[in-house]
């Protein structure tokens, strides 16, 4: 049945594969995943900060993010952004955004929502106490967070918020839709160029299971070392 | 019960009297509604011969050998980690064993022929957290595995629950669930859930350890009055004062292995091991 | 924002002629609800199986459950969907990819497939989670009492294990039902889709894409209600 698989063609493109497509997708996936964890903590500081509308507001974005198809929210910010731009800065039209801003835009906004909730989860996970024992050492509510309950909170959850970043990494391949080249983008394009749907379908499927499978190997690694720990 | 003082030997009490009891003199009839079916064969219920079991390279049971007669009560007792828990469990093959031999009604246990629900159902086997079934009423509780296992009709199997429901002082709770009782009064249930399968054998793991001390009197009755009856029971607990009353043969076990095996009298009364008198004073008190 | 809006766009005629682009999006919204409801047997009846085999003492039995939830959970569902769509009928022989690719409505039954495989995996972990956090003497309890291994599971395992897992089911239900849009890529007309081509025909972006927005946020209301209820009434006494 693989006989007359032509596996050239991923040999011919592999530049084109990983240095133009892995590389969006790892740098997309990086900085959406760091600015998702700041973003998300932010969110769920307000979300646990027991103020007046600043817990509704965080919940409301929460749960509106986590209501919708990612696909609909790309097609979203890839319309909306130009606008918003121009509103921002004043411009006469609609601002040209590029791909790679646009779905950074969209997926750390998106990703934000549910690393938000990790974070909510791991900041719970930390004994009252110990923000009570930060304040009467006379840390303000920011030196206590950021030097006390945070670094708990995020060692405890390193290993959730890397695992949903494994599942960013797989996610990313949905700006498909945009016709970006990322990973899949790019084994897209060779395979209708070549007409070689199968080998390349195929070879984006044992990448993206390689590493997936590899990275999540390593984060219950991980997770065991923070269990002993603990 | 336990904290009573004892005396250094106290007389033999009769095993004769317990396999002999006639049905029906119980205070509210008997939890037997027949006889417990005729073994298929004289020798022993159980036969426990030589059984070593490891986990890993840890060994929890060493070379026990006990055995229990048609009608007899046997009682296992010993300090926690002694294996007596896992030693029953491997009796219906709960827990597997390594080495050695274990018959029950002159099966064996660990051979691969074996029909292992089928000889279950025939063994009877009451835990020490009671394991109800929590999503089902007590009803469908004392059901369930009649009607699966024993293949009886629904009627048949809910009028065989409710009876035995009713001799355990139980019938007013047959609709509620599990959540909905008290820890005594489900393991009552859990008593009545194994009788309703008409065993040969019943085998209790430690069933009032879990229980709040108000509790345990009431379930030890039931108990009692089951062995009354004559039904052959092994069980492992901390009650001595059960032991003392109705228990035929006493089990020590430590670390895995059996110490000492005899009368309440002699294994309670006047143990020859150093390390039976030591856990007789720490239990006692 | 110098946009122009229009919200009387939806009681405009479609240039399919076959309606409204009320109409088109409403196709649209049946067509993710059909995908998602197919998908969510497919994946709870799998998922169930994969769950049960990796709770089994056998071995084998673990392995293959572990290889099955490792293999669809480290595969993007996007790069799953153009496998099952355009390269199984490749590697299939002849006439079966044949008869796949001229298959009527094929985007829909790849969907089906591809989502409830998918989602399956996910579904087999709650379900592994779910036998696993009840106590160890229930199994033995089931088998003390004569019942088969199946029996057990049958009647005292699965039955309190779904009753716990019934929150975390509900949101894989919820991400199962957003994933239908990823089949658009295959040509799938769900809802967001729809949304897409109105948008495309019309040029009125972002009323199409807030009436699709506020019809996900109501099926997702909807979903959390009815789980809600079903909580409920599966609840049991005294627990």
């Amino acid at each position: 049945m693989f006989s007359n698989f032509d596996f050239g063609v991923i040999l011919n493109s592999w530049r084109y594969l990983f240095l133009d497509g892995m590389t969006f997708t790892l740098t997309l996936t990086a900085l959406a995943a760091v600015g998702g964890v700041i973003l998300g903590t932010l969110i769920a500081m307000m979300r646990l900060s027991g103020l007046p509308v600043l817990p509704q507001i965080a919940k409301v974005y929460v749960n509106f993010m986590r209501s919708l198809p990612l696909v609909l929210v790309i097609f979203w910010f890839y319309f909306l952004v130009p606008y918003i731009g121009q509103w921002i800065i004043g411009a006469e039209r609609p601002i040209q955004v590029g791909a790679f801003s646009s779905s950074l835009i969209t997926f750390t906004l998106f990703e934000a929502a549910y690393f938000s909730e990790i974070m909510r989860a791991g900041i719970q996970s930390i004994p009252k106490g110990q923000g009570a024992a930060a304040s009467a050492l006379g840390l303000t509510y920011w030196q206590s967070m950021g030097s006390v309950i945070l670094p708990q909170a995020f060692r405890n959850m390193l290993p959730v918020l890397l695992t949903q970043t494994i599942v960013l990494f797989q996610d990313t391949s949905l700006v498909y839709v945009l016709s970006i080249t990322d990973f899949l983008g790019a084994a897209s394009k060779i395979a209708q160029r070549d007409g070689r749907l199968v080998e390349m379908y195929l070879f984006a499927a044992v990448v993206y299971f390689t590493v997936c499978f590899i990275a999540s190997l390593l984060v219950r690694r991980l997770q065991r070392r923070v269990a002993i720990i603990r | 019960m336990t904290s009573s003082a004892m005396p250094p030997v106290s007389p033999v009490p009769e095993p004769q009297a317990a396999v002999d009891a006639a049905p029906g003199t119980g205070p509210v009839g008997t939890l037997l509604t027949e006889r417990p079916p005729v073994p298929a064969t004289t020798g022993p219920m159980i036969a426990i011969d030589g059984v070593s079991k490891w986990y890993g390279d840890f060994q929890v049971l060493t070379n026990c050998t006990t055995s229990v007669t048609k009608g007899e009560v046997v009682v296992v007792c010993g300090p926690s980690g002694s294996g007596k828990s896992t030693l029953i469990k491997c009796v219906n093959a709960l827990e597997p064993f390594q080495k050695g031999q274990i018959t029950v009604d002159g099966t064996k246990i660990a051979d691969k022929k074996t029909n292992l629900p089928k000889l279950r159902s025939r063994v009877g086997m009451v835990f020490q957290h009671f394991e109800l079934f929590p999503h089902l009423s007590i009803t469908d509780n004392l059901s369930l595995a009649q009607r699966k296992v024993l293949g009886r009709s629904r009627d048949e199997a809910e009028a065989k629950g409710l009876a035995l429901l009713e001799r355990v002082g139980l019938k007013a709770h047959a609709h509620k669930f599990p959540g909905q009782l008290s820890g005594g009064q489900q393991q009552r249930v859990a008593i009545a859930r194994a009788l309703a399968m008409n065993p040969i054998v019943m085998l209790f793991d430690e069933p009032t350890s879990a229980l709040d001390p108000e509790m345990v009197g009431e379930v030890l009755d039931v108990m009692v009055e089951l062995a009354r009856e004559g039904m052959t029971m092994m069980v492992v607990t901390h009650e001595l004062g059960f032991a003392r009353e109705v228990a035929d043969t006493v089990v020590y076990m430590d670390q895995g292995g059996i110490v000492e095996a005899g009368t309440p009298a002699e294994v309670l009364g006047g143990p020859r091991e150093a390390r039976t008198r030591s856990f007789l004073s720490a239990v006692i008190g | 924002m110098n946009y122009n809006w229009n919200w009387g766009i939806f009681f405009e005629a479609s240039p399919e002629g076959t309606g409204t682009y009320a109409d088109m999006l409403l196709s649209g919204l049946m067509w993710t609800i059909l995908t998602a409801l197919c998908a969510w047997v497919v994946a709870f009846a799998v998922g169930s199986v994969v769950g049960v085999l990796r709770t089994l003492p056998s071995r084998a039995a673990q392995a293959v459950g572990n290889a099955y939830v490792e293999l669809f959970r480290n595969i993007p569902l996007l790069v799953q969907m153009f496998l099952w769509y355009f390269v199984l009928p490749e590697v299939l022989p002849e006439s079966w990819g044949t008869w796949l690719k001229q298959l009527p409505d094929a985007p829909f039954y790849t969907a089906v497939v591809c989502l409830g495989f998918f989602t399956a995996s996910r579904v087999a972990e709650q379900v592994r989670a779910g036998i696993q956090a009840l106590p160890r003497g229930q199994r033995m309890a089931g088998t003390a009492l004569g019942l088969t291994t199946a029996q057990t599971y049958r009647y005292v395992l699965l039955p309190n294990a779904y009753r716990i897992i019934l929150p975390p089911l509900t949101s894989e239900f919820l991400n199962n039902l957003k994933n239908t849009s990823v089949a658009l890529t295959i040509g799938l007309l769900e809802l967001t889709a729809r949304a897409r081509a109105m948008q495309e025909f019309s040029f009125q972006v972002f009323e199409a894409f807030t009436a699709a927005t506020i019809i996900y946020i109501i099926i997702n209301l909807l979903v959390v209600t009815v789980a809600g209820v079903i909580e409920r009434r599966v609840a049991v006494p005294g627990r």
